[in-house]
């Protein structure tokens, strides 16, 4: 392998989120290896990679399966709903079957090279005007044929052949868990300059399927893990999958947060397609706030949609009511979708995607999520910060102002885990406090955050009663409702 | 008809496709006298071929008959080896005990 510097042009592949974490796709003429460990999803990936090259771009394609037979791949693809039978028919897929099972285990006498491998594979492309190629998984060749040096050589030829008929490939290879490992082979410095990793990992007791890329023949990529799911009907998805090409045009537009008096403190109302955090502990009125702004949506006749990972419906409709919103009636004026669900339903990657989805139907102006912490049940911290930084360049690229609740761990003061990790994605910040004052609880709410914007500074104290929020009149200045007194200590 | 029959599979005119026939000829006549006959295929003519015997390397040998079938893959360098693959009769002494191949 060369390092001379050329330019080098990538083929988008088609694969949700993937193009945008490789900058445009993978290297085009070129081979791509793909590592990762047992059941990290190579396979998935290289199906994809040929299904989305027809689908999207129709582009023919070759997959060259060493370990599982072709009617297993085809069942696999049946429950994602891909029909690669079709595709066979019509002449855009094949399947070349390289299993050890297809063949007796052969004896190895003298010096040999996978000529025949390389001629069926040229005659495939050539018989389809195959444009992809996907060789899975390489491993068993090395323990098919001994000799690894050799294998490795012939698999850089047949990398070699494969550029020469014009031909972007992935080749995946299995690793033996550690990242370390990658090299098993020894494969990526022979093979392939340019090198995928995918991991299956548990953390913090929670699967975690993440794709890294850790070179792409030099050319410019985004790094680091990136989360991905597999989901039916779908495929393969990166997650976030909008981090990129986000419209970062702010709107300077206003949008009512449903209280009067709370719009003043926010120097009009919250910006439309900003994304708000509304923090605070249990109970203090966080689902109120995410509740009074759909209603002021609904209100004028703008569609929103309620995600709610707390309550059940029947809860969420009781609480409303004693606040005077009739979710109900909005709902039936069709401009309010409120959606339930367990956090423990799903993955936290499953829950994007399905709220994706949602939001693709719906198509909303507002967005509340309550709530947040609720999903950190089934997420790492890490996981959790990715999935607020996709939904919310998601929803603002759609215009959508999105507003999401998250729980305090102490009743006084102090901050979630959550906010750690999202404070700084969020425009705006609502803190929600108790606040003990003369030996009486009371509610405390201000703007601790609001992206270039005049407003309300101050604490100001609120009471929530049958007509919703009540914002009243600011706190004294000693009083460290935020949790720090004016000595500094938090007071829990 | 003979007792024994090769296929030979070759990937074109290459060195390797050379090798592999010369040490299959010379194998076979050392050993089998007359009594076989080899049969070559180049794969780049018949890639359907390839695919049907679901060879990936070459060369790759087939032994056809006597049954049951066995495969060789390699240029059959070593003769020794090779044989023993196969499982033939040992040129000068019949030492067929440690005959029938590496399986």
């Amino acid at each position: 392998m060369t390092n001379k510097v050329e330019p080098v042009t990538k083929l988008p592949t088609g694969i949700a989120g993937l193009d945008h974490i490789a900058l445009g796709g993978l290297p085009a003429n070129r081979m791509t290896l793909v590592a990762g460990t047992t059941g990290s999803g190579k396979t998935l990936f290289g199906l994809e990679f040929l299904m989305k090259g027809i689908l999207q771009f129709d582009e023919p394609g070759v997959f060259v399966t060493f370990e599982e037979s072709p009617s297993d791949l085809r069942k696999v693809m049946a429950a994602f709903d891909y029909d690669i039978e079709g595709n066979e028919a019509a002449g855009k897929w094949i399947f070349i079957d390289a299993t050890l099972t297809s063949s007796p285990q052969d004896a190895v006498v003298g010096d040999y090279d996978f000529g025949a491998l390389v001629a069926r594979i040229g005659h495939a492309v050539r018989s389809i005007g195959a444009k992809r190629v996907v060789l899975d998984s390489t491993g068993s060749l090395f323990s098919r044929f001994s000799e690894s040096g050799h294998v490795r050589f012939e698999l850089f030829r047949l990398a070699g052949s494969l550029r020469d008929m014009g031909i972007t490939s992935v080749l995946t290879m299995e690793t033996s868990g550690e990242s370390s490992a990658l090299s098993q082979f020894g494969v990526e410095e022979f093979v392939a300059d340019n090198v995928v990793v995918l991991r299956n990992t548990l953390e913090e007791a929670k699967r975690r399927r993440t794709l890294e890329i850790l070179k792409l023949r030099g050319a410019a990529h985004r790094s680091g893990e990136w989360l991905f799911t597999i989901v039916a009907g779908e495929g393969f998805i990166v997650i976030p999958i909008s981090l990129l090409g986000s419209k970062e045009v702010a709107s300077s537009e206003r949008v009512a947060t449903g209280n009067t008096e709370f719009d003043r403190m926010c120097g009009g109302g919250y910006y439309r397609d900003s994304a708000i955090i509304v923090s605070g502990p249990t109970g203090i009125g966080k689902t109120l706030i995410a509740t009074q702004f759909v209603g002021a949506g609904v209100a004028q006749g703008e569609r929103s949609l309620l995600f709610s990972f707390e309550e059940s419906r029947d809860q969420l409709i009781r609480n409303a009511a004693s606040w005077g919103l009739d979710l109900e009636m909005m709902e039936c004026s069709g401009n309010l979708e409120i959606v339930c669900e367990y956090p423990e339903m799903a993955s936290l990657e499953d829950h994007f995607v399905r709220m994706k989805h949602v939001i693709e139907q719906n198509r909303p102006v507002r967005l509340a999520v309550d709530n947040l912490t609720a999903l950190e049940r089934v997420a790492t911290a890490r996981g959790l910060r990715d999935f607020i930084i996709g939904m919310t360049s998601f929803v603002k690229r759609q215009e959508i102002t999105s507003l999401f609740t998250s729980t305090t761990r102490t009743l006084v003061g102090g901050s979630s885990i959550t906010e750690d990790h999202i404070s700084s994605i969020a425009d705006a910040i609502v803190v929600l406090r108790y606040v003990e004052l003369a030996g009486e609880v009371r509610r405390a709410v201000t703007l601790l955050k609001m992206r270039g914007s005049v407003h309300d500074h101050r604490v100001r104290e609120f009471s929530i009663d049958g007509e919703g929020m009540q914002v009243g009149s600011a706190f004294d200045q000693n009083v460290g409702i935020l949790g720090w007194t004016p000595g500094g200590e938090s007071m829990i | 008809m003979s007792s024994y029959s090769f296929r030979l599979y070759v990937t074109g005119e290459t060195t390797l496709s050379r090798e592999a026939e010369a040490n299959l000829r010379a194998l076979c006549k050392n050993r089998l006298v007359d009594d076989y006959e080899i049969g070559i295929v180049d794969i780049l003519e018949k890639p359907d071929v390839a695919e049907t015997e679901h060879i990936i390397a070459t060369p790759t040998i087939m032994r056809l008959a006597p049954s049951p079938l066995l495969r060789v893959i390699g240029d059959l360098s070593d003769q020794e080896r090779a044989a023993r693959a196969f499982g033939l009769p040992h040129a000068e002494d019949s030492r067929r005990g440690d005959g029938l191949g590496d399986k």
